[in-house]
């Protein structure tokens, strides 16, 4: 705030202050020239305004309020640039970027200035960080099988993976489910864990326009014999012999880019399990607009450690039974 | 003392309105002068934060809709600063993300979680299928279905005028970006245009 601000705002403050306290000491004796108790002189509808004094009890707490407010200006900040004695601040308001938001924690610290927020944060630490830090040096395949780990987890996915995923992890149309052992990304800890940090996105282009009306016909027909459905033989062919250009990311035989070891997220067309539906139109769909299915990144959202347990609840989710 | 009228004060304020109605503003104007104008005049306040970008016009038409709908009944996009807030939504709201935001949507009441930061947590194809239907992903809840949003074409018509209007308050639109809103929407769902909304919500400080 510029000084002229801040003399403002003091200023201000401090005459309402004074007039409301003038007033109240001036209210306090009787200038009107009627006695108390006395009838002021005028009456409607029989009820008549006698000058009463202000009641004494109301009065007490008036003044009480005053040592209350002068109290809380000398603590608290509220008279302009004066951050008041106590040196107390709700938090970092103001900040203009997340930089400038973690400078701000350390510069309240190097001050003294005590930030409500940030001391939460601290205590918190105090309490949990060692307990995060010990789980932290333990690899994931160790915290998949300790239940204080994977209780941690198992809260932390219903709080950020449930929405997608379901609460029982079975996922749901476009959702994978992480119950299988069917992966788009890999299913091993390492893999787990880069999928949550940064997320994936799958990019799945349509081919209508390459394929036209009749191929995407014949590339379902294929598709679908893939998983060994019954399917019109002869467009399961026509399909086959166009089907090099899915095998860049799906693969020559089609199971997948986890097969491949490639990071596209490209599913395995050979088992019977299907992200956007199995049914005959939906895979056509599939072929005929392409998909884009997107997992978003959590490392900044939750930080690594906490992403680092949930890789161990997702992890076990596959591995149980 | 004497019994004189003239000299009690009381009585003249009691018995001219006009005096009273001007005391009156007076005694209640000392708040407002002290805490709402000098915000006017605080860089704090009226500073964008240093990532903060004008919406894109379908980001506009989404904001619309968001209004028009009544979201902010439910809820919010101020997350305040405490721990329990800062843990689940992310970090507290600060001025400079909303003096673009005219009016500001920080809601009064959360019946569902607050929407200050939730852009890129969840797919776009999630916001679909969520907006469509809630219970569909998320069984327990209680949100209203907006099924006519994928229904409604946008035509654009008045995106290039509310673009003009946020620009006479200050933010940052250019010719260009005024020339081509209604083509930038034109043929878009209403559906697209919230989703491009929400997808943005608090990703500009950085």
């Amino acid at each position: 705030m510029t000084s002229f601000w801040s003399i403002w705002v003091i200023v201000l403050t401090l005459a309402c202050l004074a007039l409301i306290f003038g007033l109240l000491i001036w209210n306090l004796k009787n200038y009107t020239g009627v006695e108390e108790g006395a009838s002021c002189g005028h009456e409607f509808d029989g009820i008549e305004e006698l000058n009463n004094p202000l009641p004494k009890w109301w009065t007490y707490m008036f003044f009480a309020t005053f040592v209350w407010s002068v109290y809380y200006l000398a603590m608290y900040p509220g008279l302009g640039n004066f951050a008041g004695l106590a040196k107390w601040t709700s938090s970092n308001q103001g900040v203009k970027s997340l930089e400038e938001s973690r400078q701000a924690v350390i510069d309240a610290k190097e001050s003294g200035l005590w930030v409500k927020l940030d001391k939460e944060f601290e205590a918190a630490d105090e309490r949990f960080g060692p307990i995060f830090k010990a789980f932290a040096e333990q690899d994931v395949l160790t915290l998949a099988k300790d239940s204080d780990a994977l209780e941690i987890g198992q809260r932390l996915y219903a709080q950020n993976c449930a929405q997608c995923h379901g609460s029982d992890a079975r996922g749901g149309l476009g959702f994978p489910n992480l119950t299988d052992k069917d992966w788009l990304y890999g299913g091993t800890p390492d893999q787990i864990k880069e999928t949550l940090l940064n997320g994936r996105v799958a990019a799945m282009p349509g081919w209508e326009a390459a394929l036209g009306e009749q191929g995407v016909k014949e590339m379902t027909a294929y598709v679908l014999s893939l998983s060994g459905r019954t399917v019109n033989q002869k467009d399961a062919d026509a399909g086959k012999a166009k089907f090099a250009m899915c095998a860049a990311c799906h693969g020559a035989d089609g199971t997948g880019s986890v097969a491949l070891g490639l990071p596209f997220g490209a599913p395995d067309l050979t088992d019977n399990i299907w992200l956007y539906g199995g049914s005959k139109r939906a895979v056509e769909e599939s072929i005929r607009h392409g998909r884009a299915g997107v997992m978003p990144a959590w490392k900044d959202i939750l930080g690594e450690d906490k992403v680092h347990l949930l890789t161990a609840y997702v992890y076990s989710l596959s591995q149980e039974k | 003392m004497s019994n004189n009228n003239s000299t009690n004060k009381h009585e003249i304020v009691e018995k001219n309105v006009g005096l009273m109605a001007i005391l009156t503003v007076f005694a209640i104007s000392f708040g407002a002068l002290v805490e709402i104008t000098p915000l006017m005049f605080q860089d704090d306040t009226t500073k964008p934060v240093e990532g903060l970008r004008p919406l894109t016009a379908l980001e506009m038409e989404g904001r619309d809709i968001y209004v028009r709908e009544g979201c902010y009944n439910c809820h919010s996009q101020m997350i305040r600063p405490f721990r329990d807030e800062v843990e689940r939504y992310g970090h507290y709201s600060v001025a400079g993300e909303s003096v673009w935001d005219h009016p500001f949507q920080w809601g009064s009441k959360r019946t569902g979680p607050d929407l200050a930061r939730v852009g890129g947590r969840y797919s776009d194809d999630w916001h679909y299928a969520h907006l469509i239907d809630p219970r569909s992903v998320v069984p327990e809840s209680n949100m209203p279905g907006y099924p006519w949003l994928e229904e409604n074409v946008l035509d654009g018509k008045l995106t290039a005028k509310k673009l003009e209007v946020f620009k006479n308050f200050g933010v940052p639109y250019t010719d260009e970006d005024i020339k081509n809103a209604q083509q930038a929407v034109q043929g878009k769902t209403e559906m697209e245009a919230l989703i491009a909304y929400l997808q943005q919500l608090g990703t500009h400080l950085k």
